[in-house]
């Protein structure tokens, strides 16, 4: 069901990752309910949703730290199921929270994955990867001692260090400030153009329209995947943009009519969305055609659908 | 911003990778070891600590205990008596009483040990040949305690009035026993109490040190966070396991060494036997109570149960073994407890060497009890390592 976006960099073919109908339940809440999903090489592929919405579960059961309750697939070629010790070779994990050495330096956390991963030259791999993060006056830095920014640039530092075919990023850029988030987003595009694959979770929507393809995932549903594009469309959504004096007071009265589906303040406007376009039409052509704002119809944005998609959620499973 | 080394598909088997991933391993524990001073420290004064306190503090044959004396009697077999019980180092003899109302008081109050009364006419019934009372009170609520003692004036009233019972009334002393005890008291004739202690402590010491640290390991990676991506690398938990003990069987080693040395140049302690059976035995000892603690260790899902764990482990290793009393004064099930703790048979083993120069042969029930259990600790542990976070 993945199309080819028309941003992607290759038209590399090959799939990387596929599951289908993954199951797992913790203590009988189930959290990721039936998912199927491929990815195909050399992508980068975003999972975004709420918070607790399995994003975490579900890049953990494929690289082999969770068992799955149900479904099957492939990760490079390798069963999740019996496989995980391969995966594991291939596969770079990066936790959402620090899971470096916080006692051990720069130098000392590089080279013992390379160990870990039978580098042949430990040392010089990690003098490498030292040189390639600009690390080389910090190398003997405790990685505890570090500042968001560089754990985060270390983390990744280490889970490239053994030249893995598929990356898992659980939300690599929280708390970290736009700069580092830029230049760690120049990175990921980077070693997507080398080949590897990127599946990344995150909540930002500007990094997710960084993505080549994006898969919307809330409370153990996949609710919507395709390109920023695709997605966008497939939501099927009516938008008026809408800007002039007390808006606060015109969003309280808009959430109340029919066909209104989604009323959000974006800086000065307000984005009214439904995805009945006429019914949207119908409850507000009095207050488009009388004022006093002004009403324009547009595109609705990658937010706009994400907000939607989650109070959605909320109205079957809450 | 490519990856360093190529990916071979065969990397990552067979042994050479697997003992590269456990050196792995190992150099991250000793880096964190290095880091982390207070454990250093402890590690290094815990035994120091031990050696001295029950090196020096403890002694289960107590000379000198205080005595109090109710002379009613004024002859001289009363302070021949008296004399005779100085002599024998057990006794230092603090107050004089009046009355027995008030011997009973001082011992009741605690302030002496042993209460002596010779009775009024005590010397004149004597020579009639009456065979008048000495009465000796024990404060025998702590039987070692009083035990040395007591056995000491058994032995001192046959030749105390030798003496005075002479010329008239030489019938009266006691006769000769018509045969000979030969008592040999073998690899500790003096009986001294560290002789025993100071090899036993090598084994608690290392209980306890090796138990706690291994305790903590894995917790501590789990609640620093460090376990997920440790778990999503491709190292074994066997291969984790090793890693992690490898360390500790070091610095259980240069404990041990310590322990040794203060053994043999602070306390005296001989070793009478093979030295290179006791390290190989030692490093035995050492593996299997890492293997208990690395057990521990999967088990506990944070550091205070691990330590929880430990000492409750510790506890009966320290009362069940021999170390602290004897062995063969417990009960059945209590024995057989005991045959089931490690330390139980390294005690059997460190002072058989050190203090009976025993050689493998005499030790190898001990032995093959310490392997067995070693095994059986270390399959457990890598059974109940989570390779996975469900």
């Amino acid at each position: 069901m993945t199309m080819q976006p028309a941003t992607q960099p290759e038209p590399a073919s090959e799939i990387v990752i596929d599951v289908h109908g993954l199951t797992k339940s913790f203590g009988g809440r189930t959290v990721v309910r039936n998912l199927s999903m491929q990815v195909h090489r050399g992508l980068i592929y975003g999972f975004l949703g709420p918070n607790g919405s399995g994003k975490t579960t579900t890049l953990r059961m494929l690289c082999g730290l969770l068992t799955p309750d149900g479904g099957s697939g492939t990760c490079l070629g390798y069963d999740i199921l019996t496989q995980s010790a391969e995966i594991k070779r291939h596969v770079g994990y990066m936790t959402q929270r620090f899971s470096l050495y916080a006692d051990l330096s720069i130098r000392e956390n590089l080279e013992f994955v390379a160990r870990v991963y039978n580098l042949p030259d430990p040392r010089a791999a990690a003098r490498d990867a030292i040189r390639r993060l600009g690390l080389e006056n910090r190398a003997d830095q405790l990685a505890g001692e570090l500042s968001g920014g560089w754990k985060q640039r270390l983390a990744l530092g280490a889970c490239i260090l053994p030249g893995p075919q598929l990356l898992l990023l659980d939300e690599p850029t929280a708390g970290v400030d736009p700069k580092a988030r830029r230049d760690f987003w120049d990175e990921i595009h980077t070693l997507a153009h080398e080949g590897i694959t990127v599946l990344v979770s995150t909540h930002y929507m500007d990094e997710a329209e960084r993505c080549h393809e994006i898969a919307y995932i809330a409370y153990g549903d996949l609710l919507a995947q395709g390109t920023v594009d695709e997605v966008i469309a497939d939501a099927h959504l009516a938008t008026y943009t809408v800007t002039g004096p007390d808006l606060a007071d015109l969003a309280e009265r808009l959430k109340a009519l029919p066909g209104v589906d989604m009323v959000a303040p974006f800086g000065t406007a307000l984005h009214v969305s439904g995805r009945d376009a006429a019914a949207l039409d119908a409850s507000t052509r009095e207050l488009r055609e009388h004022g006093p704002q002004v009403w324009t119809p547009g595109d609705a944005t990658l937010e706009d659908v994400f907000i939607d998609l989650m109070s959605r959620t909320k109205d079957n499973f809450a | 911003m490519s990856a360093g080394a190529g990916t071979g598909d065969g990397r990552g088997r067979g042994l050479a990778a697997s003992l590269g991933r456990i050196y792995a391993a190992f150099v991250k524990e000793l880096l964190q070891l290095r880091r982390d001073r207070i454990t250093f420290a402890t590690m290094i004064f815990i035994p120091l600590f031990q050696l001295f306190l029950f090196g020096y503090a403890i002694n289960t044959d107590p000379k000198h205990l205080p005595t109090a004396v109710l002379i009613q009697d004024e002859s001289s077999f009363a302070r021949s008596f008296l004399s005779a019980m100085r002599v024998s180092d057990y006794f230092d003899i603090r107050a004089s009483a009046a009355s027995e109302q008030e011997l009973d008081h001082l011992i009741l109050s605690g302030k002496v040990q042993f209460g002596v009364q010779i009775p009024a006419h005590f010397g004149r019934d004597l020579i009639r040949g009456e065979r008048p009372a000495v009465l000796v009170i024990a404060d025998a609520s702590d039987p070692v305690a009083a035990g040395g003692a007591v056995s000491a004036l058994q032995g001192l009233s046959s030749s105390v009035f030798s003496r005075e019972l002479t010329g008239p009334v030489a019938n009266l002393a006691p006769k000769p026993l018509p045969y000979e005890l030969r008592i040999h008291r073998r690899y500790n004739p003096a009986g001294e109490t560290r002789l025993n202690i100071v090899p036993g402590l090598m084994g608690t010491i290392l209980t306890l040190t090796m138990l706690i640290f291994t305790a903590l390991s894995v917790t501590r990676e789990v609640e620093r966070g460090t376990m997920e991506s440790l778990l999503a690398m491709p190292i074994r938990p066997v291969e984790i396991m090793l890693g992690k003990i490898a360390p500790y069987l070091v610095i259980g080693g240069l404990q041990g060494a310590l322990i040794l040395g203060a053994a043999k140049l602070l306390f005296g302690v001989p070793i009478v036997g093979s030295l290179a059976l006791l390290v190989a035995l030692t490093l035995l000892f050492i593996l299997a109570n890492l293997s208990v603690g690395y057990t521990f260790s999967t088990i506990a899902t944070s550091q205070l149960q691990a330590m929880q764990m430990s000492f409750f482990f510790f506890l009966p290793n320290i009362l069940l073994s021999g170390f602290m009393f004897p062995f063969r004064g417990m009960p059945g099930w209590a024995q057989a407890v005991g045959e089931a703790l490690p330390l139980t048979h390294y005690l059997r083993i460190v002072r058989g060497i050190m203090l009976k120069g025993a050689g493998f042969v005499d030790l190898q029930t001990d032995v093959l009890a310490l392997g067995a259990f070693t095994l059986a600790a270390m399959t457990v542990a890598v059974l109940r390592f989570r390779q996975t976070l469900d």
